[in-house]
């Protein structure tokens, strides 16, 4: 007794679960709680999606609100036990409905197609008759080759009177919506282990340094935990990464070592990376970066392995980790190298390195420059002065002092960007061409080992969206009957799909029998 | 003639085209339908030329900027397909391409009343609105050539949606008899919605454009002279003739109805119709939307899924269309509710395309309209 009340609760969970209902409920869920999710910010602080709600619903309703919805994880919702719950519920019941109906399915695709009888024929969906001249012998070949002409390869069935002709195509096209079904479950699957296996991370890093450490976002750290961090990223870069020398020095054994760099998402790599150079380029006469560049090489073993200019869109991939160029800034304090091209009215260009009130002569000729001030983004007030207007290096700039034996001659600002800028009363050149050491490249770091699965999964979902949409299941039969000189054809035929497309390349056959029929009188 | 000025003349012909497809639908003569297919075709023409107009522009533009760049990424990156004012051209362009065909197929013109209306209004509305219509230099994240997919497949799954959602309307008003019904009461206060939103945009864009900066695009001014007006008198003058003008819609909707009617097209054509789009529009979607778009976030930013609003918008819509396809699997439901949910999958899609960028970061207060 109490075996079958069992047996009939697990077909009831089952049947819910193979079920489309189930299906629509849980399509509503995710689209309705999803909608909350893009209301309210994603991990923003409090102060944030306090001002959300209180544009919605006022000051008095909004902190009870942000207690209620934070309480519930909507705060991070997409990350959520519910609605990982949700999303899991979801593949569940995409597999469990394909496992319930693949056996039907299969059971369909296997099917011969059978002759029919006039009877059965004459149920079937689509139907069209005609009478040509000649008996069934006669105009059997033209038939078959009016079916071949719109694709179907028929077999042949002797009857009493005449002829049957049968086919079938594109019986692989009912895999369609279970190629898509099985898909997104391969995309869930490839994001869970991107997730599990994977990391993600910032890494800056200065021209001409390299770096080996990634750090990951963590959670909240409390005080003593950031000093620990910062004791274990110092061990780290003294003993260039070698974690048994650093768990000496700390005197922390090797694993609780690993699980405290886990914890405080110090992601070390087993290789560097240095970034020998880095730029920005501009819109004309705009501050709209056109493109930033890095010039990277990869160090494994004390060995250039790499070496790649990177840009936005274009990333660099290394034993399946991907740096991707997503932003630039300065580093604090720096002292660059400027780096100058200089080419006398007469004469060969020479590159210099400088630093800043470093002083430099023109070739050739008994003029000095001394570089006496920098500015990242210069840009010239309504009265003419100076003035820096961005921290980043908008606009590069050097002031220069030049002198002829001692004696002071002019002196000027050379602008990187502005070509009008190098040339001095005498015709020389000197061209500003990068103050080096000054910026840093920010590096988003990507390992994701599941992201050839999720591509995988794309590829199959547009196969099977392809071929659930525009391909289907055609059954065609043609009898043809002899009627006294005549010959009685009928066309019967069935599709899962497009039913209208499948009756014009019917009609088109039948218009080619008709056409044939004149043609041959 | 420059571009502007072409889609100038295109806007003012699909106009035209609307008043003879009307008399069309008013007289039934046969050449008056010729003249409004042929007026259409006109439009269709101009525009196409204007779109490849914009792109040769651009394509100087570009290549004045970035001379570096080889001839196919030039023409690649210069796609008239990068902001707001480009993308709805685009969006107008694969809607009445769609309408022709229909009209071809199906050899019914009527539907040409309702389609060239929507393009002459979009069209009006991006003239007026003061999105911008500068070619812009194209910041390093965008120049990728999935992007350019990405954008296009977008828009055509658009413009299928949008066909979707008109015919499902029309069948909706064709297939309701009772006032109490609930499909009824669904589409006359969804369309009641609709109306009033476009004449709220109106009045933020007069008020707008009269009182606060003429250059600038509305943004965060969506419904500021109406439902969120800081005086109390005008907004709840606002929300009742909201009230006012759904409750007339739903007191007279029969005559819409009667109107459908003379169009001459089954209910059965308008499900098959709604079913098609929704067919074509969703494989188109999900490839170009969503897995391109992800292709296209991963290149840039490493990330090909970072759940924010306008991806979990994306996927949003995407879940309504598979809550549609699937509906009509179920016993009873296809028909009137399979109708109301083509209707939703639009208004997600609206959502999608505009109410991210003009009500989601008004709210969060980040991210610029381009
Ligand atoms: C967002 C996720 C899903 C997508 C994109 C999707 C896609 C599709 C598509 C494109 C079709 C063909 C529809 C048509 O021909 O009109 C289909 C059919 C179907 N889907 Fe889904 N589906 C999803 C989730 C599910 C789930 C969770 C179930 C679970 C019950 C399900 C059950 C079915 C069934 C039973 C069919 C009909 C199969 C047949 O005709 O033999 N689908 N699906």
């Amino acid at each position: 007794m109490t075996e079958g009340k069992n047996k009939g609760i697990v077909e009831k969970i089952w049947e819910l679960l193979a079920s489309v209902k189930f299906a629509i409920i849980i399509f509503s869920i995710i689209s309705l709680t999803s909608i909350v999710g893009t209301i309210l910010e994603q991990g923003a602080e409090r102060s944030r999606n306090i001002n959300v709600l209180t544009r919605l619903f006022g000051d008095t309703l909004a902190p009870t609100l942000y207690d209620i919805f934070e309480k519930l994880g909507f705060m991070d919702m997409y990350h959520s036990w519910w609605f990982v719950t949700l999303l899991f519920l979801f593949s569940i019941n995409i597999v469990i409905c394909s496992v319930d109906r693949l056996p039907r399915i299969w059971k369909i695709i296997r099917e011969p197609i059978q002759p029919l009888t006039e009877e059965h024929l004459g149920r079937s969906p689509i139907k069209k008759e005609l009478i040509v001249k000649g008996k069934p012998d006669e105009v059997k070949i033209m038939v078959t080759s009016a079916i071949k002409k719109i694709g179907f390869h028929v077999a042949e069935f002797k009857e009493d009177k005449g002829y049957q002709f049968f086919a079938q195509k594109g019986r692989f096209s009912r895999f369609g919506v279970y190629i898509t079904h099985l898909s997104i479950l391969l995309i869930l699957i490839g994001a869970l282990i991107g997730i599990f296996f994977g990391f993600k991370g910032f890494l800056p890093i200065p021209e001409g340094s390299s770096a080996s450490i990634v750090l990951l976002n963590t959670g909240h750290l409390t005080n003593m935990e950031e000093l620990e961090k910062e004791r274990i990223l110092n061990a780290l870069d003294a003993s260039s990464g070698n974690i048994s020398n650093v768990s000496q020095q700390l005197g922390v054994d090797e694993s609780s070592l690993q699980a405290k760099m886990h914890r405080y998402g110090i992601q070390p790599l087993s290789f560097s990376i240095r970034c020998n150079d880095f730029n920005v380029d501009f819109y004309e006469g705009s501050d709209m970066p056109k493109d930033f560049k890095s010039w990277l090489t990869v160090i494994d073993n004390g060995r250039e392995v790499i070496k790649k200019t990177i840009e936005v869109n274009n990333p660099l991939t290394y034993k399946g980790i991907t740096f991707y160029q997503s932003s630039y800034g300065m580093v604090p304090n720096a002292q660059g190298i400027f780096v100058l091209r200089i080419t006398p009215q007469s004469g060969i260009s020479e590159t210099k390195q400088l630093h800043l009130n470093d002083t430099f002569t023109i070739p050739g000729t008994r003029i000095a420059g001394t570089i006496i001030d920098f500015s990242p983004a210069l840009s010239f007030d309504r009265q003419g002065r100076p003035f820096t207007y961005a921290e980043m290096m908008n606009n590069p700039a050097v002031l220069i002092d030049f002198k002829e034996d001692g004696k002071e001659k002019y002196s000027g600002w050379i602008l990187k960007r502005y070509q009008t800028t190098w040339k001095l009363p005498e015709g020389h050149i000197v061209e500003f061409i990068d103050l080096w050491g000054t910026q840093y490249t920010g590096l988003q770091v990507r390992k994701d080992p599941g992201v050839w699965i999720v591509y995988f999964g794309c590829i199959a979902i547009s196969i099977g969206l392809y071929t659930a949409f525009f391909m289907s299941h055609r059954k065609l039969w043609v009898r043809i009957v002899q009627d006294k000189n005549n010959t009685n054809i009928m066309v019967g035929a069935m599709t899962n799909k497009n039913r209208s497309g499948f009756e014009r390349k019917i009609d088109t056959m039948i218009s080619l029998l008709k056409k044939r029929q004149e043609g041959g009188r | 003639m420059d571009s502007s000025s072409l889609f100038g003349i295109s806007t003012i012909t699909y106009i035209l085209a609307m008043i003879i497809y009307i008399t069309y639908l008013a007289f039934r003569k046969p050449m008056i339908g010729i003249a409004a297919t042929t007026v259409t075709i006109v439009g269709f023409v101009a525009q196409t030329a204007a779109i490849l107009m914009r792109w040769s522009e651009t394509y100087a533009q570009w290549i004045a900027f970035t001379p570096e760049s080889t001839f196919i990424i030039s023409v690649i990156r210069s796609a008239p397909l990068k902001n707001l004012y480009e993308s709805l051209i685009f969006f107008v362009w694969c809607l009445i391409l769609g309408y022709l065909i229909i009209e071809f197929k199906y050899k019914n013109r009527s539907f040409g009343a309702f389609v060239t209306p929507v393009a002459g209004v979009v069209l009006a509305f991006i003239n007026l609105s003061g999105i911008t219509k500068e070619i812009e230099p194209l910041m390093p994240a965008l120049q990728s050539n999935w992007l350019l997919v990405h954008v296009m497949m977008s828009f055509i799954a658009y413009a299928a949606f949008s066909l979707s959602f008109s015919t499902g309307l029309m069948y909706l008003i064709v297939k309701t008899e009772e006032r109490r019904e609930a499909s009824y009461l669904f589409w006359t206060v969804t369309l009641g919605i609709f109306i009033t939103f476009m004449i709220f945009m109106g009045i933020d864009f007069l008020a707008f454009k009269v009182i606060v900066k003429p250059e600038a695009f509305i943004k965060s001014y969506m419904f500021k002279g109406s439902l969120i007006n800081p005086s109390a008198a005008v907004r709840i003058l606002s929300w009742v003739s909201m009230i006012v003008i759904i409750f007339i819609i739903w007191r007279y909707g029969s005559l819409m109805k009667t109107v459908i009617e003379k169009f001459n097209i089954s209910a059965e054509t308008l499900d098959e119709i709604t079913y098609k789009s929704i067919a074509i529009g969703f494989p188109i979607f999900t490839l170009g939307g969503l897995i391109f778009g992800a292709i296209w976030a991963n290149q840039a930013w490493g990330t090909y899924w970072s759940w924010d609003p306008k991806e979990t918008w994306s996927l949003i819509t995407w879940f309504v269309y598979a809550f549609y396809l699937h509906s009509r699997m179920i016993r009873g439901w296809r028909g009137k509710k399979a109708a109301i949910v083509a209707v939703v999958g639009f208004a997600a899609v609206m959502f999608t395309y505009l109410g991210v960028n003009l009500l989601l970061s008004g709210l969060h207060s980040y991210g610029e309209l381009r």
